[in-house]
């Protein structure tokens, strides 16, 4: 299992403007793709439905999930809430940048989001790292899952 | 943020405690987003269908009735789940009427114009040249930008709910003139741009492109020629694929007059060519499992009555494959004409579903797939065949006439 908090120093520390939502730490769950809850999610489980989509057949359930952008329309902002209410949302969602609706939906659901980090989360970030978003102070610490 | 006096009582509880609640939350989205301040908008466009709501967004409108929420400006409701006349022809089960009515009820309460519409602007209200806006749905919200000239971020459905109960939106975004102007030149060279689903395709093509809320499109070709319902097709499309709320369309749309214009005097950060092979590739990006079509759908969004009266000249004469269901959706002021005007008899005479109120993606698709065993489904609307994908369907984009003769034969010609 990985360290992670006072124990070790983090192996990356990104930064960007404030976001929204409590400070929290989780395991990553990194997509190349963009995200939409109606677009891509199974909501009643959590899973990924898209057959195209690269995180097909994954739970993002209490991940920090990490996508490049947000994309498709505005029902995101509702469902997160709803997924939020029976415990089957993501922990927290980083985006390289975000549009206005996961902001909304995010807000709505009491659920951290952050965008315009540098380095960039889905390239800084591996599917399975630890790390902790502090959306008040504009940090991602990252530790990586495959070091000592 | 700067708020004017107003703003800071309402945010002391002074105009009530919905409304309160409402503007902090502007404020927290504001704050992300860097504006400056409020903009007042003269209407909200909300999107609150059950299927996107369930119990949980379902129970926080009730909560904010009982908290005292009103609607200050006038706030029209988009395209929901349930035409409650058909939802058990549809098959739909009795949880979503249900819901509904419960949703409704609230939105009823607040003061809202429950219009069930995802084309707002070619039915209830046009978006003027420069005025703000709160509108949800994207379709609603890349129409009021491009075509209107009117100024609106993606305001999704808590967003525009909190912005008709205050009467304001953060300004950001859209809202500001830098943000409007173009960034991608996109060449469009020798497409025969006719019908509906080949304005789908263009919006496919550049908006997969894009990808990318903050990026504005300027298109550039031999004089365009759209329908507003081909432009509301490419919208939709453009905005679904690409989540872009904005384009610039030379000759067309009023905010630019010349390419430079669109730009601002600034380079284009990207170019892009479509031709007439990229468009056969969004269709053929559609393979069909097998070449039995399972549903046909006309929808997304909503058909306009010129749309309604043409596919009626289509279906005239015609028997549906009894295999194949065939639904199109639509307003109920354009479905009310059109029954005035005899569409809708040609129509349902053939053997199509007239669905008022909704769109198809939003009637928990979901479950109709499970309990038919609906798989393949045809559609002139690029934008829904990209939404289903996500619901378990094989969609299949082709063109208007491919789908109809898909109604009636059962088959997929290509």
């Amino acid at each position: 299992m990985v360290a992670a908090g006072p124990e070790r120093e983090p192996d990356a520390v990104l930064r960007g403007p404030v976001g929204v939502g409590p400070k929290v730490a989780g395991e990553a769950l990194v997509s190349q793709h963009g995200f939409s809850a109606r677009y891509d999610l199974d909501r009643e489980r959590g899973m990924f439905l898209r057959e195209a989509h690269d995180l097909h057949g994954q739970s993002l359930v209490d991940r920090v999930v990490v996508f490049p952008t947000a994309k498709g329309g505005i029902a995101t902002s509702w469902m997160l809430q709803e997924m939020a209410s029976r415990q089957k949302a993501p922990l927290a969602l980083l985006f390289g940048r975000t549009n206005p609706v996961m902001v909304q939906g995010a807000v709505l659901a009491g659920l951290p989001l952050m965008h315009l980090l540098e380095p960039a989360p889905h390239h800084a970030i591996i599917t399975g790292d630890r790390v902790e978003v502090d959306p008040a102070a504009g940090t991602v610490k990252v530790w990586r899952a495959d070091s000592d | 943020m700067d708020l004017t006096p107003q703003e800071e009582a309402m945010l002391e509880g002074r105009a009530g405690e919905a409304a309160k609640a409402a503007l902090e939350f502007q404020v927290e989205v504001g704050d992300f987003f860097a504006a400056k301040d409020f903009v007042p908008v003269r209407t909200a466009h909300l999107a609150s269908d059950p299927e996107s709501l369930r119990e949980a967004g379902a129970e926080f409108l009730e909560e904010m009735v009982g908290r005292g929420a009103r609607f200050s400006i006038p706030t029209t409701t988009n395209a929901g789940t349930v035409d409650f006349a058909k939802a058990e022809l549809i098959g739909q089960r009795d949880i979503w009427p249900k819901r509904a009515r419960r949703i409704l009820d609230s939105l009823d309460t607040m003061g809202a114009h429950l219009c069930n519409t995802c084309v707002n602007y070619q039915t209830i209200d046009q978006p003027l040249f420069g005025e703000h806006l709160a509108w949800g749905d994207t379709g609603t919200v890349i129409w009021a930008n491009s075509v209107g000239g009117a100024r609106s971020n993606f305001e999704a459905g808590p967003a525009a709910l909190a912005a008709g109960i205050t009467g304001r939106a953060p300004r950001y975004g859209y809202h500001l003139p830098e943000q409007r102007l173009a960034t991608v030149r996109v060449d469009v060279v020798d497409v025969d741009l006719r019908g509906r689903a080949a304005w789908g395709a263009l919006g496919c093509a550049v908006g997969r492109e894009l990808n990318d809320y903050w990026k504005v499109p300027c298109l550039v070709g031999d004089g365009f020629k759209p329908t507003p319902d081909e432009l509301k097709s490419f919208g939709a499309s453009l905005a679904s694929y690409g989540s872009v709320a904005m384009f610039h369309m030379v000759g067309v749309t009023p905010e630019v007059r010349t390419v430079a214009e669109a730009f601002g005097g600034r380079e284009p950060v990207a170019r892009l060519q479509v031709g007439p092979a990229d468009i056969e590739a969004v269709y053929r990006g559609f393979v069909p499992e097998d070449d039995h079509a399972d549903l046909v759908v006309f929808s997304g969004p909503q058909l306009s009555i010129l749309e309604m009266g043409e596919l009626a000249e289509m279906f005239a004469g015609k028997t549906l494959h009894p295999d194949t269901r065939t639904l199109l959706t639509t307003s109920s002021i354009a479905a009310a004409e059109a029954h005035r005007l005899g569409y809708a008899t040609a129509l349902e005479a053939a053997g199509v579903i007239i669905l008022e109120g909704v769109c198809f993606y939003v009637m928990a698709p979901h479950e109709l797939a499970e309990r038919f065993g609906y798989r393949t489904l045809v559609t002139d609307s690029a934008k829904l065949a990209n939404i289903v994908a996500g619901y378990g369907y094989n969609p299949v984009f082709r063109p208007t006439d491919v789908c109809v003769e898909a109604s009636v034969t059962g088959r997929i010609a290509w």
